[in-house]
């Protein structure tokens, strides 16, 4: 890959190897055991996790370079899943068209929508892009039904005519015939792993994602939106034109939203309004700035630990918590299990809250900082330490003498 | 013209809990500088304090002496109002009955002292932390505040009626001459709308006429200034967010019989307050009030069958509509005043 550095190339790697190892590395657990509950190695949550994460990735160019708070992101997926949804009724049940137009209608919506939004900044820009997500959440539900079938959603259905497809064409979304729910599942002894074609499908496109905001990040563009992030007074002042930039980074972000949208779409041929509520909106801002907002890899951290706790969090029930605390004393385990009750199950959003709230008061640089606070403490020991943490640093990274 | 008068009046009690949202939410960023995403769950938590007021006096307890046999021959106990012990039969009655209005004087000191405790435990490490973080965390525990709701009284609406006297409606058409249900109105969103009013004008007359309030307005206008006058500001401002909080509890409790209260009410009337405070101007109090009625109306206006059959859906936009256009158009909003997040 030409032009990464070599630090970029290995973060690349990394997450390529992530991603391509997922179903193996997220099921560490035996299939029949107790902690198999854990495990987050099966196709729907994983795809859920690479879509989440090209949606933040999306985002944290948008917010994580220029700072502008766009708290109607949900918009551009909804839409994308849309028009995904309607190119598998009418052309093809390959997804390739559908991703394609939902890319491009979203684009052209942020287009629009950024144009408006991005005459203000600050809490109004925040304030405008709500106003539009609402708006087109509640057009979604009323008056465009005819085009997002309202309430119900919008489905595919057997009678749709896809000019494109054959006769027997599959009745699924597939990719050239290659099914999204096809799946193969690979036993090892106890442990068994499901390799889906929709995962893969969704981590490869998740890796092209990833690989291109990192050039973004490393370009002159995007160091001209960090510019615009740090003072934008300054860059006016000195005769430069910050719209264009500021623009061209929300329709990258809004195209994003919509690839996410067409990927939720292909793995699940079906789209509703409540997609582009304003609370999905702020999902998304929950994971950049959880992960790490203005970091390459937070995003995508936010996101698969939000949907991953989403998903573990709200399976706990009281039934579980007291297999757990079995061992205890009876009177102990009750105490327990009333005070940890209002937090999993169906209180996970309180715990979700609580946690963004810890968050932002205590970690404003999100998962990313929290990690790169503790690499410096062992460093810190090492490099700039008193005489006898030194002298002992010296010995512990000097190999012992045989 | 009846028409027109009717959706006058149903825009009007919209527009009062709009109007008194938006009122405080200007009220905390005027003095503060703060943007409370939280104030919609301050609005949500008035309404359930009178949903937990009505809760309080219908406990009950099982009377001592039976009053008769149930259909198995078995000797029957009623269920008695602890309150009806307490006050006797017809006080209780009444008090059961005024339940909402009752609830004021229990939303007000518990309204008070959420604002106090969000002020000093929370928001003040966020003044000088940027706009979108003080955005984050206040939706944050907008969240949390709505999840403790709904853990304890779950997720369905409780219905909380108005006081028997006020639950008819009221033929306003009869009074100015038109035919008899042309105009009909309910009682209670009449009351809702004088009680707005009421809280309104209190709100500015505090600001006005009082010390307190004459210091409080300098200190929006020039905070440094005021506290170099060997002022203590902050403490000032603290109370104001109480008061801030406790107009949107009162604006809850008294909405709760309009609507029944549910955990993600405060949510919805949120993002319609914003848009309020944006089109009335960011930090200009007459400016908010005025926003919150003029979008109220307008609203009901565009959800008249004329006008739908001309703009379908109008009525679900046109607020947002007119928050864009004035934007756009007039930056500052209809009153904003000059170097108030301008950028």
């Amino acid at each position: 890959m030409h032009s990464l550095t070599k630090k970029d190339f290995l973060l690349l790697l990394v997450v390529a190897f992530l991603t391509m190892a997922a179903p193996i590395i997220l099921n560490p657990f035996p299939a029949g055991s107790g902690l198999a509950q854990f495990n987050a190695g099966y196709p729907d949550l994983m795809q859920r996790f690479v879509i989440f994460g090209i949606f933040a990735i999306g985002f944290n160019i948008l917010f994580g370079l220029t700072g502008y708070l766009s708290f109607g992101h949900a918009a551009f997926l909804g839409v994308g899943s849309y028009s995904a949804v309607w190119m598998m009724k009418l052309l093809s049940m390959n997804v390739i068209p559908a991703i394609l137009l939902s890319v491009i209608v979203a684009g052209l919506f942020s287009v629009v929508i950024g144009f408006v939004s991005l005459r203000r900044s600050g809490i109004y820009f925040s304030i405008l892009t709500l106003a539009f997500a609402q708006m087109s959440f509640n057009l979604a539900y009323s008056v465009l039904t005819p085009i997002t079938n309202g309430e119900t959603g919008l489905q595919i259905a057997l009678s749709d005519p896809r000019i494109l497809d054959g006769a027997n064409a599959p009745s699924y979304p597939n990719l050239f015939g290659a099914q999204m729910n096809a799946a193969t599942t690979l036993d090892f002894g106890a442990w068994s792993f499901t390799f889906s074609v929709g995962y893969y499908l969704c981590a490869v496109i998740m890796l092209l994602a990833f690989y291109i905001s990192i050039r973004v990040f490393r370009s002159p563009f995007g160091m001209m939106l960090r510019a615009v992030k740090s003072n934008q007074q300054r860059m006016n002042y000195t005769g430069l034109n910050t719209k264009p930039y500021t623009l061209a980074a929300f329709v990258i972000s809004g195209m994003y939203a919509g690839l996410a949208g067409g990927l939720l779409a292909a793995m699940d041929p079906l789209a509703g309004a409540e997609r582009m509520q304003w609370t999905a909106s702020g999902e998304v801002v929950l994971m950049t700035i959880l992960g790490g907002a203005g970091t390459l890899l937070g995003p995508v951290l936010g996101a698969g630990f939000i949907k991953y706790f989403e998903n573990i969090f709200s399976k706990i029930n009281d039934n579980v918590l007291h297999g757990w605390f079995a061992f205890m004393p009876d009177g102990l385990e009750d105490t327990l299990i009333t005070l940890i009750h209002p937090f999993v199950g169906k209180g996970w959003h309180l715990t979700l809250g609580l946690l963004f709230m810890l968050v932002v008061i205590f970690l404003p640089g999100g998962l990313v900082e929290g990690g790169q606070r503790i690499g410096r403490v062992f460093r810190r020991k090492d490099r700039n330490a008193g005489s006898v943490e030194a002298d002992a640093a010296a010995q512990r990274n000097t190999p012992p003498a045989e | 013209m009846d028409a027109i008068l009717l959706q006058l009046l149903n825009g009007l009690d919209k527009g009062s809990a709009y109007a008194l949202i938006a009122l405080g939410l200007t009220l905390i960023f005027g003095t503060l500088g703060v943007v409370n995403f939280a104030h919609g769950a301050l609005f949500m938590i008035g309404a359930f304090c009178a949903v937990t007021l009505s809760k309080i006096f219908t406990l009950s307890h099982k009377a001592s002496e039976p009053s008769g046999v149930d259909f198995l021959g078995k000797p029957k106990y009623e269920d008695i109002l602890y309150i009806k012990d307490w006050f006797g039969e017809t006080a209780g009655a009444w008090m059961l009955d005024w339940s909402v209005p009752l609830s004021i004087l229990f939303a007000v000191p518990i309204m008070l002292a959420i604002g106090f405790v969000m002020e000093r435990g929370l928001i003040k490490h966020f003044y000088k932390r940027p706009h979108a973080d003080q955005i984050l965390v206040t939706f944050g525990l907008a969240i949390v505040l709505q999840e403790v709701i709904k853990y304890f009284y779950g997720a369905n609406p409780i219905p909380t009626s108005a006081p028997e006297a006020f639950r008819g409606s009221f033929d306003f058409g009869v009074m100015l001459g038109f035919d008899p249900n042309a105009i009909i109105y309910p009682y209670w969103r009449l009351i809702y709308f004088a009680f707005s009013a009421v809280i309104i004008g209190g709100v500015f007359a505090f600001l006005q006429f009082t010390t307190f309030g004459m210091v409080v307005r300098a200190g929006m206008a020039d905070r440094e200034t005021v506290g170099l006058l060997g002022i203590n500001i902050d403490k000032r401002f603290t109370i104001m967010f109480g008061i801030a909080a406790a107009v949107a509890g009162l604006a809850g409790v008294m909405y709760a019989p309009i609507n029944s209260p549910n955990y993600h009410m405060g949510m919805d009337f949120l993002v319609l307050s914003f848009v309020v405070v944006v089109v009335g101007g960011m930090g200009s109090l007459p400016g908010a009030v005025l926003a919150g009625f003029l979008l109220g109306i307008l609203e009901s206006f565009a959800s008249m069958n004329e006008v739908k059959n001309i703009l379908p859906g109008i009525d679900q936009i046109i607020i947002y509509v007119v928050a864009i256009l004035i934007l756009l158009t007039r930056p500052r909003g209809l009153m904003g005043r000059k170097g108030v997040m301008e950028e």
